[in-house]
């Protein structure tokens, strides 16, 4: 039998490491390579990765991070993750980044952008506006333009002209990640006691720093070895967790979920490794096939419009049901205005399918996890006690 | 006995014009007239009024419910029916205000949207805030996606963007609903207007450069550019209102004679300010006092750009009305990147000969308030003048601490006499 603890202890080794010392490897072994950040929730990898660089996500320090100087930018009902994130950059911690890219998540996150030209003049700061407009004609033409002026610019950076042949390698190599990624939740939401949620999401987030041909052999390699794990099931209570796209919860607030009873059978972490959902095609013109992706997903998040009022929150009630999970928490960082405004809206859609729900807020260093413990096991107990399951 | 409120001319002419068109909504449905919700940050008013759709803004009705006191109870009420209490307080104002039976701060019930119009320019929460209100109305959405301009310059292909969406998607929406065909030549009538009006506010705002300033470019310019920036611009009651307000600032420049506030006139121009932010509304008149106390005066400030930098010389253009409508859009203030609005700042800190700034920063808005602190050292820096912060909230009245912003602002008083002082001693 294989042991899966060196695989899980490395991906841990790569999440707490802020020096970004992986990144810095990767730099060293590819002396025209750059690295660019990006933010959550979501940028298309692929540009960058065709440019010759390595897409780093950024999505905050957690619990390990002493915040001063970034506590010195942001006011107290500012959500955590972008005073970690400036902290992580005044601290020298993201100097082996040639750039940034902030996607249009929120307006902390388009703010810091801002906030980023002012404080760092030498960096490539790029804000990338995805289209609220889902029409080829309309928001596609806008979007292929945006991928199209960051694609050059990269490829300024590392002294490459822009090659779509190159770029359709890069989209078949993230394509093969996003399956894999869409596996390991498939086989989680099948068999959640083979799969830890907290070593699952650590093997999950090492993504956010790795090339990405790496992390896909890493996400095989644990595929291949909890298959053959021998765990017997739990009497635990199936939830899908919501509102954890951007900034993500401490690492023990995980661990607590599931030391309450649940089996997190489905999640909105890190969706910049999901999306979109399914392949991006790998035919035809790329940036094209990127741009279509992005307009037709059917992956819902608060920060993207839904045309169809009666689509809301349809696709947490399709996942819900489709991972056979007995309810729903949400868990929300504390002042992120679009998962707060989001809940009532989704909250509504479950009532309405009568699936049960809880929510409760964090942030990224919450070190009190006691009344989570409880909340997340009393609603466990009662989705066993008196669920219809 | 009352107090009396010191109030200039125009300020009643405004008070009628605004009590008109809330009587206008709350008859909306018995004149058949249809409504259209919408956003004051790049707002489309003249498009909507061309096509006899009646404007409401919902940031305006909370507001307003803030200033007559009706906002806390409003927001306690949409709190109470699951709405975060970290989420913006004009959204929870205006749920309120909807839960409770949906009676406008002038007490004549507002009628419901017949399409929500969602230009949301500068501010991710105005989705969401439309999505929660479609929720309840179950009525046709027109999606405006607004390009954000991190450099703060209008570049063509979002203008191009923009029209390209107006014409495919928001005025066709606008026909279906108000069931009339678009009109152009009536939306350049309305955007010559509009320019008219445009004029006259860049006068009165721009009076402020003269000592002592005439205007408070603050809390008077909240009264400014309240027609300017909603239901009237593109009408001949803006124009004349205007034309009004500019002979009756032009008065006081004449004379020599400060601004009006609800406590007097300002006789004594010791400082001039330049601020950044919204203002509180649920003290607005104590918040206001704080400064007339010390007679302080603010010259300009960033607030009264969130319905466009007119100053900076954008008009709306009858011949390129579709274009110019987008620019309007994509140049709002809270559309612009960090270091444009610092760059802003600091130009109106030199152009203004202001003293110093004031940053308030609300709770509500991350639009506005992210960044805020970053801007001020970079201000700071830049123009050699400390900066004062203070924190308050747009509607919410249990984030108005009256004694401790008046301590940082006498603090702040305080420090610029001295240090005008040991100028003068040097």
């Amino acid at each position: 039998m294989t042991t899966l603890e060196p695989l899980i202890e490395r991906c841990r080794e790569l999440v707490d490491d802020l020096e970004l010392t992986s990144v810095k490897h990767w730099k060293a072994a590819h002396p025209r390579g750059i690295a660019i950040g990006y933010l959550p929730i979501y940028a298309p990898r692929e540009i960058v990765h065709a440019a010759g660089g390595l897409p780093v996500g950024v999505v905050g320090a957690g619990e390990e991070l002493e915040i001063v100087r970034g506590d010195a930018c942001f006011q107290s009902y500012i959500c955590h993750l972008p005073r970690s994130v400036i902290e992580l950059a005044l601290t020298g911690r993201l100097d082996v980044l040639e750039g940034m890219i902030f996607p249009s998540t929120c307006d902390v996150i388009r703010n810091l952008s801002g906030i980023w030209k002012l404080s760092f003049p030498g960096k490539w700061v790029h804000y990338l506006d995805l289209p609220q407009n889902f029409e080829p004609e309309l928001g596609g033409v806008f979007y292929r333009r945006i991928l199209l002026e960051m694609y050059s610019e990269l490829c300024a950076f590392t002294g490459q002209q822009p090659d779509l042949e190159r770029l359709r390698a890069s989209i078949a190599l993230f394509n093969e990640n996003r399956r894999l990624v869409s596996q390991l939740y498939a086989a989680r939401a099948a068999e959640p006691w083979k799969f830890g949620a907290l070593e699952s999401y650590l093997v999950l987030r090492a993504g956010l720093v790795l090339p990405v041909e790496e992390h896909s052999a890493i996400l095989r390699e644990y595929l291949a070895g909890c298959a053959l794990r021998e765990t017997r099931p739990l009497d635990n209570a199936r939830i899908a967790l919501r509102g954890a796209f951007c900034e993500q919860p401490p690492l023990a607030l995980i661990q607590t979920l599931e030391r309450a009873g649940c089996y997190v059978v489905e999640d909105d972490f890190l969706p910049m490794l999901r999306w979109p959902e399914g392949d991006v095609s790998e035919q035809g013109d790329p940036l094209g096939a990127l741009v279509s992706a992005w307009l037709d997903t059917p992956c819902e998040a608060a920060s993207r419009y839904v045309k169809d009022v009666d689509q809301k929150g349809c696709t947490l009630v399709a996942s819900t049901r489709q991972t056979k999970a007995e309810g729903v928490i949400f868990a929300t960082p504390s002042f992120c205005d679009p998962a707060l405004l989001d809940r009532p809206m989704m909250q509504a859609a479950l009532t309405k399918a009568g699936i049960a729900f809880t929510s409760f807020k964090y942030a990224e260093n919450t070190g009190q996890m006691q009344p989570i413990r409880e909340q997340a096991g009393t609603f466990a107990d009662s989705i066993k006690l008196w669920g219809e399951a | 006995m009352k107090p009396t409120i010191a109030k200039e001319p125009s300020m009643l002419r405004q008070k009628d014009m605004v009590a008109g068109h809330y009587h206008k909504l709350g008859t909306a449905a018995e004149r058949g007239q249809k409504v259209a919700y919408t956003f004051v940050p790049g707002n489309l008013t003249e498009l909507m009024l061309s096509f006899d759709l009646l404007p409401v803004y919902p940031e305006i009705n909370a507001l307003q419910n803030a200033m007559r006191k009706l906002s806390g109870d409003y927001i306690a009420e949409a709190e109470r029916a699951g709405h975060s209490e970290d989420v913006c307080t004009y959204v929870k104002c205006d749920i309120g205000m909807m839960l409770k039976g949906n009676t406008g701060p002038t007490g004549e019930k507002m009628p419901p949207p017949d399409v929500l119009l969602l230009s949301y320019t500068g501010c991710f929460t105005f989705m969401k805030w439309f999505e929660l209100l479609r929720e309840k109305y179950r009525c046709p959405t027109a999606m405006l996606h607004v390009p954000y301009m991190p450099d703060g310059v209008v570049t063509k292909e979002s203008r191009d963007y923009v029209v390209k969406q107006l014409k495919d998607v928001i005025i066709p929406a606008l026909e279906k609903s108000s069931g009339k065909k678009y009109d152009e030549e009536r939306l350049r009538e309305m955007l010559k207007l509009s320019a008219k009006a445009e004029d006259d506010l860049v006068t009165v705002l721009e009076s402020a450069k003269h000592r002592p300033s005439p205007i408070d470019s603050y809390f008077g310019g909240v009264y400014y550019i309240g027609p300017l920036f909603t239901a009237f611009r593109g009408t001949q009651d803006a124009v004349d209102y205007y034309r009004e307000l500019r002979e009756e600032v032009e008065g006081r420049m004449q004379r020599g004679e400060g601004p009006i506030t609800p406590e007097g006139q300002v006789s004594d121009e010791r400082f001039r300010l330049v601020v950044e932010g919204p203002p509180n509304w649920t003290h607005f008149r104590e918040f206001w006092k704080m400064f007339h106390d010390e007679g302080a005066v603010v010259v300009a400030s960033t607030y009264t750009k969130v319905g466009g930098l007119y100053d900076r010389g954008f008009r709306h253009d009858p011949d390129r009305p579709l274009e110019s409508l987008a620019e309007y859009c994509l140049g709002c203030y809270t559309n612009l990147g960090l270091p444009r609005r610092v760059e802003l700042i600091s130009e109106y800190i030199r152009d203004y000969q202001a003293d110093g700034f004031v940053i308030n920063s609300v709770k509500s808005c991350d639009s506005f308030s992210s960044g805020q602190l970053v801007m001020l050292r970079e201000i700071e820096k830049r123009t050699g003048l400390a900066g004062a912060f203070i924190e308050t909230d747009l509607v919410d009245p249990r984030y108005f601490s009256p004694a401790n912003v008046r301590t940082r602002l006498e603090s702040y008083f305080q420090m610029l006499a001295q240090k005008r002082e040991g100028a003068l001693a040097r």
